[in-house]
């Protein structure tokens, strides 16, 4: 394969940056890629003020309640403003702990989100990098977050902190087989592994998205997608790393001020990401919902591709919101038979499924 | 390295340590700051793992000395201690200190004073059993259900307000009835508490009781013999839950409580999951006494004539209630003075909890969580 063009290699080729490329033609691949994370920083840094707000919101209505309403509309800047007292708070060290190591862990969380989000393809053009194996990268990076939790647990030296550190180690190590597989099963059926293919192999209407394009599998592997996605990010049913009502808080007992909010923005980053994951693999990314009637069609057109991959991740999302503040939480033995002996098999039944369904030409 | 300093294990432990060192045992301190410990009662866990090997509960932290305080108070001043031992139960432990003092007076209660004192009883069970079933759903980590438990807890709590003033600690019966009639509004919103309670307690069914992880999590957990919960002393819902049908409003019936028809729930395992079952059937039973108190809620004084002085004849009283958590004795040894000698409060959570170690032995951190809630303490009724 020859050497990509620029414009590929770097495919943020909106008008911003064709502008950039006309007015500086030599430097425009170092100013489009600054450019380019700086407003991923900037998303980054908005998401998790947004999220938690949702989530409060969420809770709050499923429970019959209002949640905030006093910091800005609706309680809107809320978040903010908790944010900004953490950044203020002392950030404590316990005694007998490895600091290097316990401050290094909150940042490994944090850091794997931004890098997954480099990869997400929020518009047809609106990605900050296309790499052609994109999945692997993302199952190689999201290991760094299990990574930070481990060593924030072990770093603490705290009983309760390195129980759930244990925990979620496990946890997340089991889940991401499922979730490898799942992906593999997308790489299978789309025969790409670049996010960006993933998502054009979509084209069409809405029944050439994957959910309902593979005959009744797609939507068995959107719902294991969903289970397995929520273990992977320590979230309700499958908190079992916090579980509040057992290890007061997990690996992130010990944590406060700034290092605690890099855990928890991290945690909420990388449910948006692994909503935006389910988005591309299953609900056609940035494509519009298209019905096949043309005056529908050209409505959905209208709207720009970025809107629609926001309100889908948005609406998965809500999904996590759903389990998480309507189950009890799982044990730990629970957790690991549901994964080991329940999902591990079906995932495997079903890639041979795929694969036969791929060979004989029976996707829709 | 070298291990040279000798371990030192905390006390109460009575497991030795193991021969096979495949794995080390360690030790936690759970409370008295956790957050399902339920207030100040700390355990510390000899761990293999995240497998409970022994469980020593520590009391203390919130021991206030109610009985020595009690001895220094009249008899009517002392009802108000009893507020505070279960506070979520303290019409039951109101009612148990005037039964005593009636019975050493020889005072009756007109019959609207006994209509009065069960149905708030049975009102402020159903109560509490909410609040329980709210903070056991979120022991389990659902939270939504402690929200719904409140929400209509906060029903009831608000006859309570608009009755006396308090939500918590009530100090409402006085021998020979209460201080106060109930307003008129009383009876219309118990009826609409009976009515509302039927479609909530098929949501709480809904959201927990059906719910496959909750039954993963409760069924088989912690299962209580009969023999060791009669060994123990447990009674109420952990008793019944093992399947002992005891029950004092029927078996030792106080007040007008041998009136109403209600059935006595038992569990045929003695797991979490017949505990928790057994709160649940006993709100429906609240509720059905309810409904019969308050179809034939009589007129007339709600007290009986106030003495000048309430001072015991000398010798020994003992009364017992059926409050929420399971049998409540008081015993108050008189001089014949205007106070007593000697109170002696009977709690329930005091003896529920000593089983825990009996149960939760062999399980996980995570099931000792499940246990501690179903066996539904409140800790300022451990300590006293």
């Amino acid at each position: 394969m020859n050497a990509l063009p620029a414009s590929q290699t770097f495919p943020v080729t909106n008008a911003i940056g064709d502008a950039v490329r006309q007015l500086f033609p030599a430097s425009a691949p170092a100013i489009n890629t600054l450019l380019a994370i700086a407003s991923l920083l900037a998303l980054v840094a908005f998401l998790p003020v947004l999220l938690i707000w949702l989530e409060r919101k969420v809770a709050a209505h499923f429970q019959a309640r209002l949640g905030p309403m006093r910091v800005g509309w609706h309680g809107l800047l809320q978040s903010a403003a908790d944010g900004l007292k953490l950044v203020f708070k002392e950030v404590l060290k316990p005694e007998g702990a490895d600091s290097f190591v316990f401050f290094l862990a909150p940042i490994l969380p944090a850091s794997a989100t931004f890098l997954i989000m480099a990869v997400l393809p929020f518009d047809h053009h609106l990605q900050v990098a296309d790499p052609p194996a994109g999945i692997i990268y993302v199952i190689g990076i999201s290991g760094l977050s299990v990574l930070g939790i481990l060593l924030a647990g072990w770093a603490s030296n705290n009983k309760y902190s390195l129980l759930g550190a244990m925990r979620s180690g496990a946890q997340m190590i089991s889940y991401e087989i499922s979730l490898a597989l799942l992906m593999l099963l997308v790489v299978m059926v789309s025969g790409s592994a670049s996010l960006r293919e993933i998502v054009l192999s979509q084209q069409g209407t809405i029944l050439d998205w994957w959910i309902f394009k593979l005959p009744g599998l797609g939507l068995i592997a959107f719902a294991m997608y969903l289970v397995t996605s929520t273990a992977e990010l320590n979230r309700g049913p499958f908190d079992i790393a916090e579980a509040e009502s057992e290890l007061t808080g997990g690996f992130a007992t010990e944590y406060s001020g700034i290092s605690f909010a890099m855990f928890f923005f991290a945690e909420f980053v990388n449910m948006f990401v692994a909503a935006g994951l389910a988005t591309t693999f299953f609900l056609g990314g940035f494509l519009a919902p298209r019905i096949g009637l043309a005056f529908f069609d050209a409505v959905v057109d209208f709207v720009p591709g970025f809107v629609w991959f926001f309100a889908k991740a948005f609406l998965v999302v809500f999904i996590y919101m759903w389990f998480r503040w309507s189950f009890p939480r799982l044990r730990v033995d629970q957790l690991m038979y549901l994964e080991w002996k329940l999902l591990l098999p079906a995932n495997l039944v079903l890639l041979t499924l795929t694969a036969f369904f791929v060979i004989r030409g029976w996707i829709l | 390295m070298m291990e040279t300093q000798e371990k030192i294990s905390p006390p109460g432990f009575r497991t030795g340590s193991r021969s096979d060192a495949s794995t080390e045992e360690y030790y936690l301190n759970m409370g008295p700051q956790h957050p399902s410990t339920h207030g100040v009662l700390r355990c510390v866990l000899k761990l293999d793992g995240e497998s409970v090997v022994e469980v020593v509960p520590h009391l203390g932290y919130i021991h206030r000395g109610i009985e020595k305080v009690a001895e220094n108070q009249t008899y009517l001043q002392l009802i108000h201690l009893s507020d505070r031992l279960d506070y979520l139960s303290s019409f039951s432990n109101n009612l148990c200190v005037c039964l005593a003092i009636e019975e050493a007076m020889q005072i009756g209660v007109p019959e609207r004073g006994e209509y009065i004192r069960v149905m708030l009883c049975e009102l402020q069970r159903i109560q509490s059993h909410l609040l329980w079933w709210g903070v056991f759903g979120m022991d389990l980590g659902a939270v939504t259900a402690f929200l719904y438990g409140f929400k209509e807890r906060e029903q009831i709590t608000d006859i309570f307000e608009e009755l006396c003033g308090a939500r918590l600690t009530m100090n409402f019966f006085r021998p020979g009835g209460s201080w106060a009639d109930v307003p008129d509004s009383f009876l219309p919103r118990v009826r609409q508490v009976i009515s509302r309670m039927k479609g909530a307690l098929a949501e709480c069914h809904t959201l927990l009781t059906n719910n496959v992880i909750f039954r993963e999590r409760t069924q088989g957990i912690g299962v209580l013999p009969a023999a060791t919960a009669l060994s123990h002393g447990c009674t109420g819902a952990v008793l019944r839950g093992s399947g002992v049908a005891y029950d004092v409003r029927r078996h030792d019936p106080y007040s007008i409580y041998d009136r109403f028809a209600f059935e006595i729930p038992t569990g045929a395992r003695g797991d979490c999951f017949d505990r928790y079952l057994m709160k649940m059937e006993e709100m429906r039973q609240s509720l059905a006494i309810l409904e019969q108190a308050a179809a034939t809620f009589p007129g007339g004084p709600h007290r009986a004539k106030e003495r000048a002085a309430y001072k015991l004849p000398p010798g020994s009283y003992y009364s017992q209630v059926e409050s929420a958590r399971g049998l409540f004795g008081v015993t108050l040894i008189a001089d014949g003075g205007p106070k007593p000698y000697r109170v002696k409060f009977r709690s329930p959570s005091f003896s529920n909890l000593s089983v825990v170690n009996a149960i939760a032995a062999g399980h996980q951190i995570a099931d000792l969580v499940t246990i501690l809630a179903s066996l539904d303490f409140v800790v300022p009724d451990l300590d006293r």
